[in-house]
């Protein structure tokens, strides 16, 4: 305030009539939070799948299978609803491009859903076997790619929530996948062959709490909006949905409901979680102090002991 | 090579907006849509009145290629030069209290690192040989990917069409040797179009004349190659802080981070493929 009072000109606040900065993301809810939570899941079930078919385990390799065919092809439904012009889906594949998160990201799905999708008509059929396992087994590889590559879809823009979160987004994505996935066989699969998939939700459940707490309070003004509002709310949501699916995942012994309710837990966590991450952006787009004031930070870092600030007189 | 990428065979073209000398007649709002056949913005409810001064365009969009801002500020009254104009029924002001207008007629940036660009999974924005960075209506599919890439919030999809669109600089004007509609339109010069190296060196003379004059706040903004976006191809002089006209005050194209946010998620990915195959040791049930 003091600082305002020194200047000239103060007169107007920080900012053009309130308005934001940064465009709101044109993403539509629910197909892209939903696509972040399918893919994620779909990619955690299918590595479960693939290690559960090595090791012995055929009824969690055959949920695995089936979720991860579903989720992802129900991912890429999602993505080309999204579009403004969805009969143009396929010029997502005209070029590959490393520096467009979503070029990549249509390069690990495409692959990846058609392998799930024949691994899974392979496991439905019971023909083809071995073409099956290792369609199975090419997902499986690929399916850890497919839990953290919306994490730099979502920081690799001007959204500050997001933007600022880059270095924990890919964990809270990577958690909330492994704990997805985990979740959809601890609801399908009987419990004699859940012990796999309790160990990788309680992981993921760690490590998604453990990047969702520095979210909310590592990030500056910015974690505010991990916080307050909507966002607040399907994330303490998410994060007591976690809690009750590790905790009756520890505690319901051999209980074949236990375990389903804890599956269904993480599983609706998942989709809080994602939902919770994409208001976050919206409303930190929304307030142009997000915006401002890190930026305005980060220059009061860069320039510490150099002659002038851009953008300021010289 | 130029630091976008082109060989030095065509020089870079670009925009130099001088805001000290914009009155307000949005002729470039104007020009721009009828040259480009920009529709109107949604809906007849969205003709409304914004009640921001004399802005009802609101922001740069799929929609407002040029957008004129009205910044009104309280400044003393020796600030303010009396231009005795007739006025009716004026507010009795304080006597220390005048009103500045700050008007600046907003743009798409061309930035040198043009983060739409980078993030487009299509192809369909493009850098021209005039270093402008332009979308293909033809390719662009609607992913809406650039829309929160921007760091200036300019790039929008057109809701009923589903496409993204933004300023194209008149692509189709300045291959011709045209100026672009809205530079063309401008009565006062504020909106200058040319060769960048040019520009540059104008606007740092303009500057400096102000300064002359005791306008000491006057300042560039976008026109530092060393910024976060490598600079702007269309750059300004503004009067105040950027954020008063809605600017970032420190833009930064968000792909400069892109290797390291790959690393991190290539480190979540190896995690996870740890962490299922850890859940697989030990005891079966």
């Amino acid at each position: 305030m003091s600082r305002e009072q020194a200047m000239v000109a103060p007169a107007e606040s920080r900012s053009y009539y309130g308005r934001p900065i940064v465009k709101e993301p044109a993403w539509e809810q629910p197909d892209v939070p939903l696509y972040l939570f399918l893919g994620g899941t779909a990619g955690a079930s299918a590595s479960m799948a693939a290690l559960a078919r090595a090791t012995g385990l055929p009824r969690l390799a055959r949920t695995g299978t089936l979720v991860a065919a579903g989720g992802s092809l129900a991912s890429v439904v999602a993505l080309i609803h999204d579009l403004g012009r969805p009969e143009r889906f396929l010029y997502m594949l005209r070029v590959f491009k490393p520096t467009s998160p979503l070029s990549v990201g249509s390069w690990i799905l495409a692959p990846f859903s058609a392998l799930a999708t024949a691994s899974a008509a392979s496991t439905l059929t019971g023909r083809l076997g071995p073409l099956g396992t290792l369609a199975g087994a090419g997902t499986g590889l690929l399916g850890p790619a497919m839990c953290t590559y919306t994490a730099v879809l979502l920081a690799d823009t001007a959204t500050p929530a997001w933007h600022e979160g880059r270095r924990e987004l890919p964990v809270l994505f990577a958690g909330s996948a492994a704990a997805s996935g985990a979740g959809a066989a601890l609801l399908l699969v009987p419990t004699t062959e859940t012990a796999p998939a309790r160990r990788l939700g309680l992981a993921g459940a760690a490590a998604e709490r453990a990047a969702g707490h520095r979210l909310e309070h590592d990030l500056g003004v910015v974690s505010e909006t991990y916080r307050t509002g909507r966002a607040g709310t399907l994330l303490k949501a998410g994060k007591a949905l976690t809690a009750v699916g590790a905790g009756l995942s520890l505690l319901g012994g051999r209980s074949r409901l236990a375990s389903a309710a804890a599956g269904a837990a993480y599983l609706a966590a998942g989709v809080c979680t994602r939902f919770g991450v994409f208001a976050a952006g919206v409303a930190s787009a929304r307030d142009p102090k997000y915006t401002v004031i890190p930026q305005r930070e980060r220059m009061a870092r860069n320039t510490k002991g150099a002659p002038a600030a851009r953008g300021r007189p010289s | 090579m130029s630091e976008s990428g082109y060989a030095d065979a065509q020089p870079r073209m670009g925009f130099f907006t001088d805001t000290s000398v914009c009155i307000g007649c949005k002729a470039c709002e104007v020009a721009c849509k009828e040259w480009n056949l920009v529709p109107a913005a949604g809906d007849a409810s969205d003709m409304d009145l914004l009640g921001l001064s004399y802005d009802n365009t609101g922001d740069l969009g799929a929609n407002s290629w040029r957008h004129v801002a009205f910044v009104e500020q309280q400044v003393p009254a020796s600030r303010v030069d009396n231009l005795g104009m007739p006025a009716i029924g004026a507010p009795e002001q304080e006597d220390e209290a005048g009103v500045r207008w700050l008007m600046s007629s907003d743009v798409c940036k061309h930035c040198t690192h043009a983060a739409c660009l980078d993030v487009c999974p299509t192809g369909a924005l493009f850098r021209t040989e005039f270093d402008t960075v332009v979308v293909q209506p033809d390719i662009c599919n609607g992913c809406g990917y650039c829309v929160p890439a921007c760091p200036y919030g300019v790039i929008e999809k057109r809701e009923e069409d589903g496409r993204a669109f933004k300023c194209t600089l008149c692509y189709d004007r300045i291959g011709d040797g045209l100026e672009p509609a809205c530079a063309q339109a401008c009565p006062t010069d504020s909106i200058q179009y040319g060769e960048l190296d040019e520009l540059r060196e104008r606007a740092e003379l303009r500057k400096q004349a102000l300064h002359d004059d005791g306008v000491t706040e006057a300042r560039l903004y976008g026109d530092d190659p060393d910024d976060g976006v490598g600079g702007d191809g269309a750059f300004f002089l503004l009067l105040d802080e950027p954020e008063a006209y809605g600017l970032p005050p420190d833009p930064v194209v968000t792909t400069r981070d892109l290797p390291a946010m790959w690393r991190r998620a290539g480190a979540a990915a190896l995690g996870v493929a740890a962490a299922v195959v850890a859940s697989f040791a030990g005891a079966r049930r």
